[in-house]
């Protein structure tokens, strides 16, 4: 039998028999078949000893049910691990930060609270998939689009709570800002709402984020400060029309400019939908249909020369290869933008931005969609990205199959430092990055894709760039063994630029949170503080981005 | 028992995009969907996304690959599949597929899974009784 570090089998048997005694024992899971599903599926670390592997998992069905878990965890000293859908795979998979810890599945608690379609929010418990929101939708055809995620069976909780992103319009990507109003188990087993939920009788608890008195929504992601049992999220009411379109530039210096109009439409609220940066003449980026796309058939095949040029060129760019863009109308820097509203509106708004593009680089080229105003037919024809309309399906798990002619993979890993949203932003992570490759033997030793030709970041979150570089997870071992002490080089010369992860895995949270290091690490210990204060028997997701409770500080793993 | 099963299946949604490519697949699942047997509606739920009929559906996509003109690369078309073999890589899971946990398929909707992908489902149906252990 698996145990908490420290906790005896005798003790954590009865700990369990209490779990059971709440949940049922068919809702209790110690043996290592069941135990196997709770692994991080991805995880570089597979078989290693510093794996990070659950002890049991318990899955409760109601939030009184939580309460229990938690207040019994107390009476025992007992680690545990919350988790909505558990599907977090490239940053943790549904494996704990503390090994041995038990996993609160919270999949059971899946019911839709309430979608409201004439102030368009919906409020829903942590087991409700994208897939779940979206079919209860569309049964009852309510008028409202989901932002989702690539990973349809991903839950709207634990997606904001780990700071997930979506692809529709700014306002709705950013799937932590777009919440309203949370209920939390707190360390102590006592409920707490915020916002207007803190209000017995308000009827506003998705309507107005800000209750009164300090916001403290924030402490409750990416950490471990409560289990949150509901929230609610807003939603874009069903727009009449969709239009995406392409905006193209055709020389190395106009991605100055680009990005100058990118910020501009976005900034202005011209442009709402994610703008996803591509470079045509170097076959790099893109928007995440034509990734997909990739994955799904394979890299198109580009001229013999044309590769040439490519990988002749430095930091993306040769005075040749411009010269065969120009020549071949193959445009060096691209970006995607989609607009959701009334046709007329689309229409004048997609208007805008060519204008905005012209005045700056006079011979830039633009491609557009039909304007969308059937979503079903759109998504069937495959043209656009389903998710950018709010469809969720599983498309992009593509990436590490047999498919495109690619070798298989277990799984991967991202690294995704925020950089500053500018062209010499851009250009600076390629140069700093690209060196570290040539100067590190280590970075030459593991495969990592993203980089090479030239990294194109994501807009996901306005007003910064994403740079994401993945790892492939193998069954290699040494292979995998040297791609974490990679990723942690990367960590250590991303934060040398002030170039900070915005999400990671558990395996590298507390390196990365020792990046946020201002003033002796003012934040973490601000953390901790509250941490001591809210769990003073450290039961809750120790260690979680970093943030150990008292008992286990200094032994961290 | 069969009874519960099949109410607690019909409390989940009732998928209707899991295959996005025909317009008029879509229309007969939302119609047919509560008549479709316990196994079709778990496969629906959580499998066609990712191996439905079409062309872009990551496991069809790799499962082509691995057997080229040799078995469809389609798991509702295969003849060979065992009730086993399906509980294995659901439980185990392989490349980008992760493991399924029973918080999301139970043993039972998992044997109707099984019962489904190898054609197996009417004498479990039909046959209270004669059903194979392992499906009961
Ligand atoms: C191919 C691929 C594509 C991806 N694309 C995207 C993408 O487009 N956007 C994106 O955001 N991510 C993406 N991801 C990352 C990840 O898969 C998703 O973010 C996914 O939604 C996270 O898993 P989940 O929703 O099941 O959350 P969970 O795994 O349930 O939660 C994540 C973490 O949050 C905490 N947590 C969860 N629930 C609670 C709770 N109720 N109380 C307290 N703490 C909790 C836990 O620490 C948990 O481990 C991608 C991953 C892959 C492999
Ligand atoms: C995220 C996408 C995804 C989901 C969801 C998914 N699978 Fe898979 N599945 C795959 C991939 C990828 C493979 C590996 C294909 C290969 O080996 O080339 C696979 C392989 C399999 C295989 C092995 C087939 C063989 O002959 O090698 C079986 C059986 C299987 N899946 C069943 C299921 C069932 C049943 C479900 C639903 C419970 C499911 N899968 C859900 C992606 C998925």
């Amino acid at each position: 039998m698996r145990t908490p570090p420290g906790i005896s089998e005798v003790e954590f048997s009865t700990a369990l028999q209490a779990f059971a005694n709440v949940v049922g024992k068919e809702w209790v899971f110690t043996s290592d078949e069941d135990l196997h599903t709770y692994r991080d599926a991805y995880s570089p670390l597979r078989n290693e000893p510093d794996e990070r592997v659950a002890s049991a998992a318990v899955a409760p069905r109601s939030v009184e049910e939580v309460q229990e878990i938690v207040r019994i965890a107390n009476r025992f000293s007992i680690p545990l691990y919350a988790i909505s859908t558990g599907r977090n795979l490239g940053y943790g998979g549904s494996a704990p930060n503390y090994s041995g810890s038990v996993v609160v599945d919270l999949k059971r608690m899946n019911r839709v609270i309430e979608v409201n379609d004439s102030n368009h929010y919906a409020i829903v418990e942590p087991g409700v998939s994208y897939f779940d929101l979206y079919n209860y939708c569309r049964e009852k055809k309510l008028k409202v689009w989901l932002d989702v995620p690539d990973p349809g069976w991903g839950s709207l909780v634990g997606n904001a709570l780990d700071h997930g992103v979506g692809h529709t319009a700014s306002r709705f990507r950013n799937h932590f800002d777009a919440h309203c109003g949370m209920e939390v188990v707190l360390p102590s087993g006592e409920l707490l709402r915020t916002g207007m939920g803190a209000m017995p009788k308000s009827q506003t608890w998705a309507q107005y984020k800000l209750g009164l008195g300090p916001v403290v929504d924030g402490l409750f992601s990416q950490s471990n400060m409560g289990i949150v049992t509901k929230m609610g999220f807003w939603l874009m009411p069903e727009p009449e029309a969709f239009l995406q379109g392409k905006v193209m530039v055709r020389r190395y210096d106009d991605l100055h400019d680009l990005v100058e109009v990118l910020k501009y439409v976005e900034n202005m609220a011209i442009a709402p939908g994610a703008p996803e940066m591509a470079s045509p003449l170097l076959g790099a980026g893109g928007d995440t249909k034509t990734l997909v796309d990739i994955f799904l058939n394979g890299p198109p095949q580009l001229d013999r020369n044309h590769s040439e040029l490519i990988a002749a060129a430095e930091l993306g760019y040769s005075r040749k290869l411009e010269q065969y863009g120009l020549d071949n109308n193959i445009p060096y820097w691209s970006f995607h933008v989609s607009f959701y509203g009334p046709r007329k509106v689309v229409e004048a708004q997609w208007e805008a931005v060519q204008d905005i593009m012209t005045e700056r680089v006079s011979d830039a080229i633009f491609q557009a969609h039909d304007v969308v105003t059937d979503r079903d037919e759109a998504v069937r024809k495959a043209e656009v990205y389903a998710q950018n309309m709010g469809v969720p399906n599983l498309e992009f798990f593509a990436l590490g199959t047999r498919g495109g002619g690619l070798p298989p993979t277990r799984g991967h890993l991202f690294f995704s430092p925020v950089i500053p949203q500018s062209a010499e932003g851009i250009l600076e992570a390629n140069r700093v990055f690209n060196k570290a490759v040539n100067d590190i033997p280590l970075l030459q030793q593991v495969p990592m894709f993203n980089l090479r030709p030239f990294s194109l970041p994501t807009a996901f979150y306005e007003r910064c760039f994403l740079l994401v570089l993945g790892f492939p997870v193998l069954d290699d071992p040494a292979i995998n063994k040297a791609t974490v002490a990679a990723f942690r080089e990367l960590i250590r010369i991303g934060a040398e630029h002030g170039w900070g992860e915005y999400r990671t895995s558990p395996i590298f949270q507390d390196q990365v949170m020792q990046t946020y290091s201002f003033n002796d690490n003012a934040l973490l210990r601000f953390h901790e503080t509250i941490k001591d204060a809210l769990d003073p028997n450290g039961i809750l997701s120790p260690g979680r981005y970093g943030i150990w409770p008292q008992n286990l500080r200094g032994t961290k793993p | 028992m069969k009874k519960v099963l099949l109410i607690s299946i019909l409390a989940l949604s009732l998928t209707s995009c899991g295959s996005r490519k025909e317009a008029a697949d879509d229309q007969a699942k939302e119609t047919l969907a509560p008549q479709a047997s316990a196994g079709k509606q778990v496969f629906d739920k959580w499998c066609a996304y990712c191996h439905g009929k079409g062309e872009r559906f990551p496991g069809t996509v790799s499962l082509a690959v691995k057997y080229g003109e040799d078995l469809p690369a389609a798991l509702e078309e295969r003849e060979d599949l065992t009730p086993e073999t399906v509980s294995l890589f659901v439980r185990q899971g392989v490349y980008s597929m992760p493991p399924f946990r029973k918080t999301e398929i139970t043993d039972e909707e998992l044997a109707a899974l099984g019962a489904y992908l190898s054609h197996t489902e009417n004498l479990a149906d039909d046959a209270e009784g004669v059903v194979p252990p392992e499906l009961q």
